[in-house]
């Protein structure tokens, strides 16, 4: 059959070039303009403003970190399928690098569109507030059903009065050792001091197996060990009214501090890790020690047919873990907290908040807290009761309470936007692999309080 | 309103003349709409426009707005004239990123005009496998640069590189190198990924100057006792000069805006000794939210590659000319 189109088209393709071609290009441009429309349907879509019906509202997209558990992973996806049956809407999951979180919050929020729920690590709350839905009365409900807060949950999502984030759950960092080396070189304990810990790694450096410590831009580790060095050395990002006060001989003496125990007793190639890095390097057996979550561990054990220690038994039997030691001002650690943040942007923050008081409720975070087997422990201590506990293997059981010696970003000031930023800069982290890279500890410090100073005033 | 082509007398016979008739003036107004040739050029172009304007134009003139605001994420901000661009001139980071780009750019663009010429000469030549050979120098341009960088920071691993592992083997050295672990040296790396990714697109395009060369240029040189040296400075490069300024200017312009290498291969770091203007605008405008700032670093490159850029305008016009 021959459509009418057709006809206009091949008759005006059977006229002499150079002829006036009227018809066929008014055709086309009256034709372009009219398929443009009809065949997109877009009339309709363009004169609401808004997505279509079907786009809206039944679908929840959450985006989180990979988690360095995967079976955790696996778990959110499976718990998915029960969320869309019970709340009637679609829920799905996107797990990217954790390290990329930041920007794709950034992106999302200044297009205004984006996944309805963020993973929210350490104090992002605070730098993401104008972008985040008020959560207070989640977090009301979660603290009513599973008791109070740890201190650094509450601080890192509570701005302004307001709670902008649903606290999940705290991945606490101690050091994962390998018990026989340690006991090599004369350490049948694990050393109570930074300064023992750095004659001992020392000998075991020497031996072929340095402490591994990374010094990179990640999200994690890095924080996680330059924030409470310098703490325990007596120095402080910011006086309690939130100015600047890093300028100390504490901050210098945590320096060099770093410095030596660099040269002496770490993997130099740590500067250039990233959270990763140091789990393939205890894993594959090249480090003595690493402060990190209980990740190492699990892998071990799930991994023991094939990660094995150099007599050939299954690596796992060889890790313990310990807190960090104490330095001349205190032992306090920093563990990292994760919170959800529901978008503003979002077309159904309804819905987004039924999901989350499903996920963080009882029922489902246990199923999902027995999968993390302690790698994540809970923001309440509700989770300190949790059975898990007395049935876990004895080198986990100090993961348990290990989130009550946490101090939180930005210390003695509050964890506000100015300490995301210090956070997000790497000031603290950069201030140390300075020092190891040559500069002075006084400048290194120096340079470093410039820095916060520029952001904090 | 439609004006009389009858005089313009405003009589009411010269308005009688050029009033269409009420059935017809719909269709003869868009034929002579269609039929002018003006018009319809402007309604071509139009798609072009609106698509330059929207990719191009628009984001280039909001990064312009960004940079003179204290915009950040979830801020509006308001306009703060230079004050983003002298914070960010400054900042010791920044003037690091500053240097950085300009020596990776340099070394980089070097290191490709050399070695890419090289190759150019060698494919050039008559040998069995030719195309295979030429085709397969395209890998590197071919895969995508964040695979392939991914690739080679494995080899530049700190704990487990297979370099370090084969110079150990070999006995060039005792002790582990610090690829990407110190900030000379990682520097270095992203300069020889760069050159490893980037010499095929100056070997294939001079490969294809080279081509345009006549052989009997080459021979009557040859004739008259030029040597090898001799034949590629007096004919060969002065023939392929245009050619390699276009490419050099290219290459100019993606290395100095280089983000992606750097940003898997080093994320900037040891302690940003390896930041580039982009990653470094990147960590301040994205991940760390202050757009503002990051638009304003990100805008220091412009002026530097309006500069390369009117220079080869400026010479392929006098080139033109000649």
């Amino acid at each position: 059959m021959t459509t009418p189109d057709l006809d206009v088209s091949n008759a005006a393709a059977t006229k002499h070039a150079g002829e006036p071609t009227d018809v066929s290009r008014r055709t086309f441009l009256a034709g372009s303009v009219v398929a443009g429309v009809a065949a997109a349907g877009l009339e309709g879509i363009l004169a609401a403003g808004r997505a279509p019906a079907h786009a809206q509202g039944t679908r929840i997209n959450i985006v989180r970190w990979v988690d360095f558990i995967p079976a955790c992973d696996i778990e959110l996806k499976r718990q998915a399928v029960d969320a869309s049956k019970a709340l009637g809407a679609e829920v799905v999951f996107e797990f990217i690098n954790a390290n990329d979180l930041q920007a794709r919050i950034t992106a999302a929020m200044q297009s205004g569109s984006g996944p309805d729920i963020i993973h929210m690590l350490h104090n992002w709350p605070h730098l993401y507030a104008n972008g985040l839905v008020d959560v207070t009365d989640l977090v009301e409900w979660q603290v009513k059903e599973q008791g109070a807060l740890y201190g650094q949950s509450e601080a890192y999502t509570k701005v302004g009065g307001r709670f902008l984030a649903l606290p999940h759950g705290i991945v606490p960092g101690l050091i994962a050792y390998r018990k026989s080396m340690f006991d090599e070189v004369g350490a049948t304990t694990f050393p109570k001091t930074f300064d023992e810990l750095r004659q001992v790694a020392t000998k075991l450096k020497k031996k072929g197996h340095p402490y591994g410590q990374t010094l990179g831009h990640t999200f994690g580790d890095a924080p996680s060990w330059a924030y409470p060095l310098l703490w325990d050395f007596g120095g402080m990002e910011t006086d309690k009214s939130g100015k600047a006060a890093l300028d100390s001989s504490h901050s210098v003496e945590a320096v060099k501090f770093m410095n030596a125990f660099w040269k002496e007793a770490c993997d130099e190639g740590g500067l250039a890790w990233d959270d990763t890095n140091n789990n393939r390097a205890f894993l594959g057996g090249e480090i003595c020690a690493t402060l990190n979550g209980a990740s190492i561990y699990i892998a071990a054990k799930r991994g023991q047919e094939k990660i094995k220690d150099d007599k050939g038994e299954p690596m796992v039997r060889d890790i313990q873990h310990a807190r960090l030691p104490t330095g001349p001002a205190g032992a306090w650690s920093y563990h990292t907290a994760f919170a959800h943040g529901v978008m503003k942007y979002g077309k159904n923050p309804k819905l987004a908040k039924d999901f989350l008081k499903w996920l963080h409720g009882k029922e489902q975070y246990a199923k999902w807290f027995q999968v993390a087997e302690g790698f994540s422990v809970g923001s309440t201590k509700f989770w300190e009761q949790h059975p898990l506990w007395s049935t876990i293997d004895e080198p986990m059981k100090g993961f348990r309470t290990a989130p009550d010696n946490s101090r939180t970003m930005g210390f003695a000031g509050p964890p506000n936007a100015k300490a995301t930023e210090a956070y997000s800069k790497y000031v603290m982290v950069d201030m140390f692999a300075k020092g190891v890279q040559g500069m002075k500890p006084e400048d290194a410090v120096k340079w470093a309080s410039e820095e916060l100073k520029k952001i904090y005033g | 309103m439609k004006k009389s082509i009858a005089g313009g007398s405003g009589s009411a016979a010269g308005l009688e003349a050029v009033l269409p008739h009420p059935g017809t003036s719909q269709p003869r107004g868009l034929t002579r709409f269609l039929e002018s040739e003006r018009l319809l050029a402007g309604v071509l172009l139009a798609p072009t426009v609106v698509l330059l304007g929207m990719f191009i134009a628009y984001p280039f003139v909001m990064g312009v707005w960004l940079s003179l605001s204290s915009v950040s994420v979830g801020n509006p901000g308001e306009f703060v004239g230079i004050k983003n661009f002298v914070k960010a001139w400054n900042d010791s980071i920044f003037r690091t990123a500053f240097y950085n780009t300009f020596f990776y750019t340099f070394w980089a663009t070097i290191f490709k005009l050399t070695l890419g010429m090289w190759l150019a000469l060698l494919l050039n030549r008559h040998f069995r496998g030719k195309r295979i050979v030429r085709a397969a120098m395209l890998l590197p341009f071919i895969v995508p640069t964040v695979l392939s960088t991914f690739a080679w920071r494995w080899m530049f691993d700190p704990t487990f590189s297979v370099l370090n592992w084969l110079l150990y083997q070999t006995g060039f050295i005792t002790t582990k190198l610090p690829f990407l672990s110190d900030g000379t040296y990682g520097m270095w790396c992203a300069i020889v990924v760069n050159t490893w990714r980037g010499m095929p697109f100056f070997a294939i395009s001079l490969l294809a100057g080279l081509q345009t060369i006549s052989p009997d240029l080459q021979e009557a040189a040859s004739l008259d006792g030029a040597n090898g040296w001799h034949r590629f400075w007096h004919v060969t490069w002065p023939l392929l000069k245009p050619v390699t300024l276009v490419v050099v200017v290219f290459s100019i312009i993606q290395t100095f805006s280089d983000f992606q290498l750097i940003y898997v291969l080093t994320g900037g770091g040891p302690a940003n000794a390896t930041h580039l203007l982009a990653t470094y605008a990147y960590q301040i405008g994205v991940a760390t939210g202050l757009l503002g700032e990051g638009a304003a670093i990100s805008l220091f490159m412009l002026p530097v590659l309006f500069i390369v850029v009117w220079l080869q305008l400026r010479y392929l016009r006098r080139l033109e000319g000649a």
